[in-house]
């Protein structure tokens, strides 16, 4: 039920996202949602995208440091409180969320959070248990 | 105007002759006292009774900074622990310190040459000496505090830090002189301006500056911001402290050398060997009469050139000039004596730390800065930010703590930090292209 999502350790300097993005182009790789976290030194690039190993390693021929790292995708229902629900779940089970962004795509008639869990497997069966759909890669990287 | 006019300006020759029965002596104690000088003079084959001239000094073996870290802490004092009233030390590439000993006659000694080195600057009995040295372990504090009692001036013995405060002392009590580093009394003038005070409606006539590099600029930068005389100092911990060579008000140029304590050599740091007046080399200096610690020839790693051309002040005493630079690595940051060599240690340290590293200096509202750029590879990297963050805060006060200098800690890509051929270029000063 894991999701494959590589982060890209980026300089805050001109130039540097597009230089990733240009090299994933290059390589046919198709970046299905993707978050910047930033500092005023240096921004994290977290993607999930259709070839998560590939991307790595033609990232890490270009001399950038890249790691995997497995996130939750949960189908959130599109209506206010959506998202509320779901993070009440997790706050009762003791969950913390590292961070959260949102995927592009809907499924359906349902919104798409991508989560970064301190315990994911516990995440996932407490989401679960309370019935929130959690979507496998698969689903994600062929949306 | 003299401390001490006799010795002051006595003539070459009996400058000379007082330094040729000083150094015997010298040579003579630690040798019995001193394993290690027993060691290191037997082995070059010198004892005190075969050294006939001064010229002889070029056959005595050097004493370099590593020889006083493998001594850590006492083994070079040549006097029984009874007899030391005070210890100073100063920093050291692994975290232990250079540690130096004075007897009683060393703090009357020392406190002599900087009540010297006071009046050659142009301060008398009277005047108000705002010592922002820092006291403590480093020796510029109580250097220049001692030197002002027995000058017979008033101290007030502020240290460093709390730039707001510096600033109302000097104003409520009405400082006439001000000794610190050069670029923290134009620091202090900044900060001061900010608060609306010009420093020129103070009362300060006379900076004494030290503890780190600076230049003739800077001395015309700092006298019409801050509208005072300033000279510049030097010492270092090993040799006393400050107050081994000093500028005379006078002529401001190069620093006299107390001749009657200290030989003053310049080498070429290559070969080691003696170069002539007015050619730039490594200063090496032998203490004569200090009894804690005395030094054969130690080799200061500074850069400068001597003369004995005399002075319009009447000092006899040689001078050297401004330092120019340093033959080892040394960076010296807000007057702390800082070598990659340390820096990289504490890196290594920290696990998964790569030993990609660079050092850049820079000098922003007139204090200096420095940025440690280290390399993230995937061992430290992680997809949350505030991992990344504890890793550079963690270095940050590892440095602090080890080294005790502020920096700033900047993560870097891999492989951005350029990679010269052979040695890597490990430290980018841009302190002086201002």
């Amino acid at each position: 039920m894991h999701v494959e999502q590589i982060s890209i350790f980026i300089e805050n300097k001109f130039g540097r996202l597009a230089e990733v993005t240009r090299i994933l182009g290059e390589a046919g790789v198709n970046i299905r949602t993707l978050s910047l976290a930033d500092t005023s030194d240096f921004g994290i690039l977290r993607l999930i995208v259709n070839d998560a190993e590939k991307a790595k390693s033609v990232l890490k021929d270009r001399g950038f440091t890249v790691s995997k790292t497995e996130v939750v995708a949960v189908e959130i229902p599109d209506r206010p409180g959506g998202l509320a629900d779901i993070l009440q779940v997790l706050d009762a089970s003791g969950i913390n969320v590292e961070y959260m962004y949102a995927f592009v795509e809907r499924c359906g008639e349902n919104a798409v959070m991508i989560f970064r869990f301190d315990e994911t497997q516990k995440a996932i069966e407490a989401l679960t248990a309370k019935s929130f759909n959690v979507l496998p890669g698969e689903r994600l990287y062929s949306m | 105007m003299f401390f001490n006019e006799e010795f002051e300006t006595l003539p070459r020759e009996a400058i000379e002759a007082l330094q040729l029965k000083r150094l015997k002596s010298m040579v003579a104690r630690v040798q019995q006292n001193v394993p290690f000088y027993k060691e290191s003079l037997a082995k070059a084959g010198i004892s005190a009774d075969s050294i006939k001239s001064l010229a002889d000094l070029a056959r005595l073996p050097f004493t370099y900074k590593q020889d006083m870290r493998d001594s850590y802490p006492y083994r070079l004092f040549a006097v029984p622990m009874e007899d030391i009233v005070r210890i100073h030390a100063s920093s050291g590439t692994t975290g232990k310190p250079t540690v130096v000993g004075y007897t009683q006659k060393d703090i009357d000694t020392w406190s002599e040459l900087m009540a010297r080195s006071f009046v050659a600057a142009g301060v008398h009995k009277g005047d108000i000496i705002h010592n922002s040295y820092g006291y403590g372990l480093f020796t510029g504090g109580l250097g220049a505090h001692y030197g002002a009692e027995r000058l017979g001036a008033s101290v007030i013995p502020m240290s460093g830090g709390n730039t707001k405060k510096q600033i109302m002392i000097m104003q409520d009590f009405g400082s006439t002189v001000l000794t610190c580093t050069p670029s923290y009394s134009l620091f202090m003038a900044e900060a001061a301006k900010e608060e609306g005070i010009d420093f020129r409606d103070l009362k300060l006539r006379v900076g004494i500056f030290g503890a780190e590099p600076w230049s003739e600029a800077m001395r015309r930068d700092i006298e019409e911001k801050l509208n005072l005389s300033a000279v510049d100092i030097y010492g270092l911990s090993e040799i006393m402290g400050p107050g081994v060579a000093i500028e005379c008000c006078e002529a401001k140029q190069g620093l006299h050398v107390w001749e009657d304590h200290f030989i003053p050599e310049i080498i070429n740091p290559e070969t080691g060997e003696v170069l002539p007046a007015g050619e730039k080399g490594e200063l090496v200096i032998t203490t004569i009469t200090k009894e804690g610690i005395p030094l054969i020839r130690y080799r200061t790693r500074d850069i400068t050139s001597i003369t004995y051309e005399p002075c319009v002040c009447g000092r006899t005493h040689a001078r050297i000039a401004r330092m120019s630079g340093r033959s080892d690595d040394m960076l010296i940051i807000r007057g702390v004596n800082v070598f990659p060599s340390q820096i990289e240690a504490i890196l290594m340290g920290v696990e998964g730390v790569e030993p990609h590293y660079v050092l850049i200096v820079e000098r922003k509202d007139n204090l200096d800065t420095l940025e440690v750029q280290v390399e993230v590879g995937e061992d430290i990297f992680s997809d949350e930010i505030k991992h990344l963050q504890a890793l550079s805060t963690k270095i940050e006060k590892q440095i602090k703590e080890m080294l005790g200098v502020t920096c700033r800690v900047r993560l870097v890509e891999p492989k951005s930090i350029t990679r010269s051929e052979g040695k890597a270029k490990r430290v980018i000063d841009n302190r002086n292209k201002a």
